[in-house]
């Protein structure tokens, strides 16, 4: 191990990795008396310049509430919030912005699906089909849905490897099935799941299908038109955007059936002391002041991997990833978890006996961030047999020499451990 | 600026390799657990009284470095003491690790190398979760203990 070898060469020779590190501000610090190796990107992605400069001139040039002033800064937020779907539209190659709903992430919006359409149409009897390698809030809303009805909640295993067991999703499948609901890329392990395949097993038996994009979103093109899933959700801080904004895509027939999920200002038609009638999509499901800055803000994220290109950041990661594994696995006592073909640039290890805990510390105190723990992912963990795994994530503005200084970092673990 | 040596001394280091009183307590009388649901550690207490008087204890379970050093060094120096001279020390740790006052360190002994935490607010529980168990024991609480 220790190769210094940082002179490698990419085939991502247009990708000019200087540039696209001068537009993240939060890059060039220290952090310990370190410069800030930053690779804690699947829990948030750090923002460009561009997103907070588009926050930054909301707030000072046309801050005010959207879809009720006759005023010109409403107006103007109103273009620029209802522009920004128009782009989420485009980003999923979605049908139609009715089918866009903001929400406050991906959490938000799984919530807002297990309620609504869920409470609709569940009973006792039916199932719900998740998997093994699910986030924790791609678990618990069904759980809580399948307490409230009376359904059956089953699980996808995965192998050693971390991929599902699609011969046990078959299985699984039947005439009961309402709902599958699965991550397209596994948060704790970046197993890429065959998602096209797996949404048409659902369809086949007639259920419906959820993806959670929240880690595939910023690492690879979504085209939810070809996917054909019913649902597809993602968290804008995930993709180089801010906190606390996320998008609900549904099929519109499915969101124009299913009843509002909350309720108040914004959503409605009329209200009278008696009844009121609901809005239209997608106002129907965005009740009261929306997150506009967020909004706003996200917007501006999607423009700016569009300039980049999502398949060329990809092949990009591929290569740290690649660079990654081939170091890591020089070290002694590393044990990677999660080894799936297909995978996005998240390295999962565990070291020896040293707690990811103690690793967490020590590599912070070497400037690198690094996730330490269960990754929201308690079932990973226990089908590994293991309490937590320190998680490398890779984004697209991480460079082969911050691989090295990770590598360093878990040297000194070992070192300080003796 | 914080060296990570000031964290991890050797006594950490080596108390976590080889902890001490590290297993069951078949005649404890008393028997409690604490978690920290967040990181996944865990620990079960096992203490064996005689009166006020702490004749054995011992603990086993999972965790980091810092969490397995702190039960071992507690647990040694929990040895032999009264239930309230146990809670005096409990005070006195939780100082060590939570504030900036002046903390009697000879009473402390070993446990004052544990002192280096304070600099890592997100390790504090680590160090804590075996002494909060020790806390609720000595206050007759049987509900587990959490420490987030």
């Amino acid at each position: 191990m220790n190769k210094q070898n940082t002179a490698m060469n990419t085939d991502t020779s247009t990708f000019d990795i200087e540039k696209i590190r001068a537009d993240f501000p939060i890059l060039q610090q220290q952090v310990n008396g370190k410069p800030l190796v930053y690779l804690d990107n699947a829990a948030t992605s750090q923002k460009p310049r561009q997103v907070i400069e588009t926050l930054d001139t909301y707030y000072q040039e046309y801050n005010a509430n959207i879809h009720r002033g006759v005023h010109t800064l409403s107006e103007k937020g109103t273009a620029v919030y209802e522009a920004a779907r128009e782009k989420v539209k485009t980003f999923l190659n979605a049908e139609s912005t009715k089918e866009i709903i903001f929400v406050r992430g991906a959490t938000e919006a799984i919530n807002l699906v297990a309620q609504s359409f869920g409470r609709n149409t569940i009973s006792a009897g039916d199932e719900i089909i998740i998997t093994e390698l699910e986030h924790h809030s791609n678990i618990v809303p069904w759980q809580i849905l399948c307490e409230q009805t009376g359904a059956k909640l089953n699980y996808i295993p995965i192998n050693d490897a971390g991929e599902l067991i699609l011969e046990e999703y078959e299985k699984l499948l039947n005439k009961n099935t309402r709902i599958v609901a699965i991550g397209h890329i596994s948060n704790a392990l970046g197993t890429i799941n065959p998602i096209k395949k797996i949404i048409d097993m659902a369809h086949a038996v007639g259920a419906k299908i959820l993806v959670d994009g929240a880690q595939a979103v910023p690492h690879t093109k979504v085209n939810v038109k070809e996917l054909g899933c019913d649902f597809y959700v993602f968290s804008g801080h995930k993709l180089f955007g801010p906190t606390g904004i996320g998008v609900l895509y549904g099929k519109e027939a499915l969101l124009d059936a299913m009843p509002p999920y909350q309720s108040g200002g914004d959503m409605i038609q009329t209200v009278s002391m008696i009844k009121s009638t609901y809005n239209s999509l997608p106002y129907k499901f965005e009740a009261g002041t929306p997150h506009i800055a967020g909004v706003i803000g996200l917007g501006a994220a999607i423009d700016y991997v569009n300039e980049l290109d999502l398949t060329v950041t990809a092949q990009y990661e591929n290569e740290l990833l690649d660079y990654a594994n081939e170091q890591a696995s020089q070290i002694s006592d590393l044990k990677f978890v999660g080894t799936a073909k297909d995978k996005t640039s998240i390295l999962s290890f565990t070291l020896g006996r040293i707690h990811p805990h103690d690793i967490g510390t020590i590599l912070d105190g070497e400037g690198v961030a690094v996730r330490a723990g269960h990754h929201c992912a308690m079932p990973v963990m226990e089908r590994f047999g293991i309490p937590a795994t320190a998680r490398a994530s890779f984004a697209f503005y991480n460079t082969l020499a911050e691989v090295d200084a990770l590598i360093l970092a878990i040297d000194k673990c070992q070192k300080v451990f003796g | 600026m914080f060296d990570i040596k000031d964290l991890y001394q050797e006594v950490i280091v080596d108390h976590n390799r080889s902890p001490r009183n590290f297993g069951k307590l078949e005649d404890a009388d008393r028997t409690l657990e604490g978690y920290n649901p967040l990181c996944g550690d865990k620990l079960t207490l096992y203490i064996k009284t005689d009166g006020d008087k702490i004749n054995d204890i011992a603990f086993d379970g999972s965790g980091c470095a810092i969490s397995v050093a702190s039960a071992s060094l507690m647990t040694d120096a929990m040895k032999g003491k009264t239930l309230q001279e146990a809670e005096s020390l409990f005070n006195h740790f939780h100082s060590l690790v939570t504030t900036d006052d002046d903390v009697d360190m000879e009473q402390l002994g070993k446990l004052a190398a544990l002192a280096g935490v304070k600099a890592y607010p997100a390790r504090v529980k680590c160090a804590s979760l075996c002494w909060h168990t020790m806390h609720s024991v000595i206050q007759g609480d049987n509900t587990p203990v959490h420490t987030e």
